[in-house]
């Protein structure tokens, strides 16, 4: 499914600070809570989201088990030229979820 | 133990003598009751958590699936302008079960009748998803379930069980949305009730769920055996809440806290 909503400004002025929200979809399943059996529900949440903007890093962040599901960020970034920023999500059991946004720089 | 009974009792006979319907005047969404941070999250489409589940209603409206090999789309076109203000009618007639239905119901059957693929399960990611979709569609229009002389026995049928006592602390609906709202119960404001932005996104269910999950907590919250999923009850109670939540303005999907 799509899972990631991303909004990035279409077009920016060079220099202009922009900002860029990012919601994911993820259950951040803390691996602290018990079925109604006692077993234990294993972790399951996103270790890592990483934004770069034409292949150089510019956000980055390490995630807990004490964030809540559907992890929603919100940064910024000096628009220095035309091209794409992209979103990696990395997590337990494999998940990895990449999308990206190109921006227009005036 | 003894002076505290006796003040409740006294609350609960100064709480019936001003019972009653909330006038329009005063009726406010949960959305005024909550916090500013919580407003401006249900405000930003992209900050929106539900609109996660609505993006996936977007796909799932023009997938093709079930024995028939048909999308909502190729019935429904176009959702802006087929579903628009729909969700604000239902629950509605249906003359095929002869009784009114939800939209989660109508989304099934159809499911069902037209593109010949099994019923989605309550509270599944893709029945929430759909739902989500359609509601958005009557985002900002009012509220306008049908009453008429088909429906009137369901509305009444909900009305009872509103007023009606229940559960093991032998409390009804309108004892705190309609006599106590606004008042804190422990560190959360009793809202009025108006079911004006389901499906929502719960910050406390950390998920999106339909009006039947919220009343199903409010049940299970006054200690009383919840009704199932679907069970008549509950869509009649739906229809009541619509009905007494007529001409406010939809905001699904919302986020309550």
């Amino acid at each position: 499914m799509a899972s990631a909503l991303i909004n990035v400004p279409a077009r920016a002025k060079r220099g202009e600070i922009i900002e860029i929200k990012t919601l994911i979809s993820h259950v951040m399943e803390t691996g602290f809570r018990r079925t109604q059996v006692g077993a234990v529900i294993p972790r399951n949440i996103i270790r890592r989201f990483v934004c770069t903007y034409n292949g150089t890093e510019v956000f980055s962040a390490d995630l807990h088990p004490a964030i809540s599901a559907n992890p929603f960020f919100v940064f910024s970034t000096v628009a220095t030229e035309s091209g794409t920023l992209a979103f990696t999500w990395t997590g337990d059991n494999g998940f990895s979820v990449t999308e990206s946004a190109t921006i227009t720089v005036e | 133990m003894r002076p505290l009974i006796g003040l409740v009792g006294v609350f609960v006979l100064a709480a019936a003598a001003i019972a009653g319907e909330i006038s329009p005047s005063e009726r406010k969404s949960g959305y005024d009751f909550m916090a500013r941070e919580t407003r401006a999250m249900q405000d930003d489409d992209t900050a929106n958590p539900g609109m996660l589940w609505v993006l996936e209603g977007t796909t799932l409206w023009t997938r093709a699936t079930g024995a028939a090999g048909r999308a909502c789309a190729d019935c429904h076109g176009d959702a802006r302008a087929s579903m628009k203000g729909v969700a604000a009618r239902y629950p509605a007639f249906d003359a095929a079960k002869g009784r009114p239905v939800n939209l989660e119901q109508r989304i099934n059957a159809c499911r069902v009748d037209r593109q010949q693929a099994s019923p989605l399960a309550y509270e599944s990611r893709e029945l929430l998803a759909l739902s989500a979709f359609v509601a958005r569609q009557s985002r900002g229009m009012p509220i306008a379930a049908t009453i008429d002389d088909r429906t009137r026995p369901f509305l009444e049928a909900g009305g009872a069980t509103y007023e009606r006592r229940q559960g093991q602390l032998n409390l009804a609906c309108s004892q705190c949305h309609d006599t106590n709202w606004g008042r804190q119960l422990a560190g959360n404001v009793i809202p009025q009730a108006h079911p004006t932005g389901y499906p929502l996104y719960r910050l406390e269910w950390q998920s999106l769920g339909s009006l039947q999950r919220r009343l199903r907590g409010c049940l299970t919250g006054i200690r009383a055996e919840p009704y199932e999923y679907g069970a008549p009850e509950l869509v009649d109670l739906e229809l009541y809440l619509m009905w007494r939540a007529r001409g406010m303005p939809m905001d699904a999907p919302a986020v309550r806290p």
